[in-house]
């Protein structure tokens, strides 16, 4: 089983050694990805350094096409399943095991680790959770599939997800956008709950005024795909 | 002939002119050209017959000609920058694959390079 973990990264120096370092410890065999999108500080020597391949993009191209370049390397590679990873710290890698439990089980194509767990309170400000619980209604009702935290950047996609994406994938705020793509694209939708711990470093690039844009934004986005042509596997 | 219609004329004749000076020079390419050669001939069309120009302003229920005149020229404008929009949509678009596949080769590049190099 080939398996890649891509940890998209924008000036995460403090972080993103860590980050690799646990993936390896977790899954020797794995390859760690580290998707340098224009950082200005010393993210790639960071990633490198802790035994991580490294990517570097010659600008700040946005999580999305950061992202989907590691499906493309995912895809070149013939990886069977390719892990998301934020380079900030939040996803925790022992816990990747119950995302590729699913996936590699045939249960699902994609599955995100959500953040909602009984006993364990995900703690975020009222405008996010709004949005979350937005997103989340829209989803479940779209897709059939229980998805409480679709914005959740942690997640296992097999062989025909890395397929789609390495084609198709959403250039901003991709996360929900991505998960419906998969399931226009006929792929199997999921989601199981996972520990996420405070990011280590670096901030989030969600501020306030842009949640907003956010959630109008992929609304929009998502009632376009409802009209136009799916997207197809190829192949 | 008013003044209106001496500017109407120049006008479309001048950007008649440019557009086919732009594309002879390679400065424009032939397929964005089309476009801008259709409003300029339609305005100058417009703008040499004030007869025609009446009656398609009848047509639009415009009382002033002139205004008719305008008008079109506006609506044109709007689609050849709605073109320009797609354009740059479709070259984002490619920009952004070509970036990719670019930073991954370098990727494979590093990998293929002695050690010592790196």
């Amino acid at each position: 089983m080939k398996l890649l973990a891509i940890v998209p990264c924008y000036n995460e120096e403090a972080s993103v050694g860590s980050v690799a370092r646990a993936v390896k410890a977790a899954y020797p065999d794995a390859d760690v990805l580290v998707i340098d999108d224009g950082s200005a500080d010393r993210t790639a020597e960071a990633a490198r350094a802790a035994g991580a391949k490294v990517v570097t993009l010659p600008y700040n191209m946005g999580i999305g096409a950061a992202m989907q370049t590691g499906y493309r390397y995912a895809r070149a590679g013939g990886y069977d399943v390719a892990v998301q990873v934020d380079g900030d710290g939040q996803h925790d890698p022992e816990e990747m095991g119950k995302l590729l439990e699913i996936v590699l089980g045939g249960k699902a194509d994609i599955v995100v680790g959500s953040r909602f767990i009984e006993g364990a309170g995900f703690r975020s400000t009222p405008m996010r959770r709004l949005g979350i619980g937005l997103f989340s209604s829209v989803l479940t009702r779209l897709t059939g599939e229980r998805l409480t935290d679709p914005t959740s950047g942690f997640r296992a996609a097999g062989r025909r997800v890395i397929r789609l994406f390495a084609d198709e994938y959403p250039e901003d705020y991709p996360e929900v956008e991505s998960l419906f793509l998969a399931h226009l694209a006929g792929l199997k939708v999921a989601e199981t709950p996972v520990l996420m711990r405070p990011r280590a470093g670096g901030r989030s690039s969600i501020t306030p005024v842009r949640s907003a844009y956010y959630m109008i934004k992929v609304m929009m986005v998502i009632f376009i795909w409802l009209v136009r042509k799916k997207p197809v596997l190829e192949g | 002939m008013v003044r209106t219609e001496i500017i109407a004329l120049a006008g479309s004749l001048g950007l008649m002119g440019l557009v086919l000076e732009l594309v002879r020079r390679r400065r424009l390419k032939e397929k964005y050209s089309l476009l801008w050669l259709f409003t300029a001939v339609v305005l100058l069309v417009l703008s040499l017959s004030r007869g025609l120009m009446e009656r398609v302003a009848g047509m639009m229920g415009i009382y002033y000609a002139p205004s008719a005149f305008f008008l079109l020229a506006f609506l044109f404008l709007m689609l050849i920058t709605l073109q320009f929009s797609v354009v740059i949509s479709k070259l984002s678009e490619r920009n952004k694959i070509l970036t990719q596949e670019v930073a991954l080769l370098k990727l494979k590049l590093k990998e293929m390079e002695p050690e010592e190099k790196t």
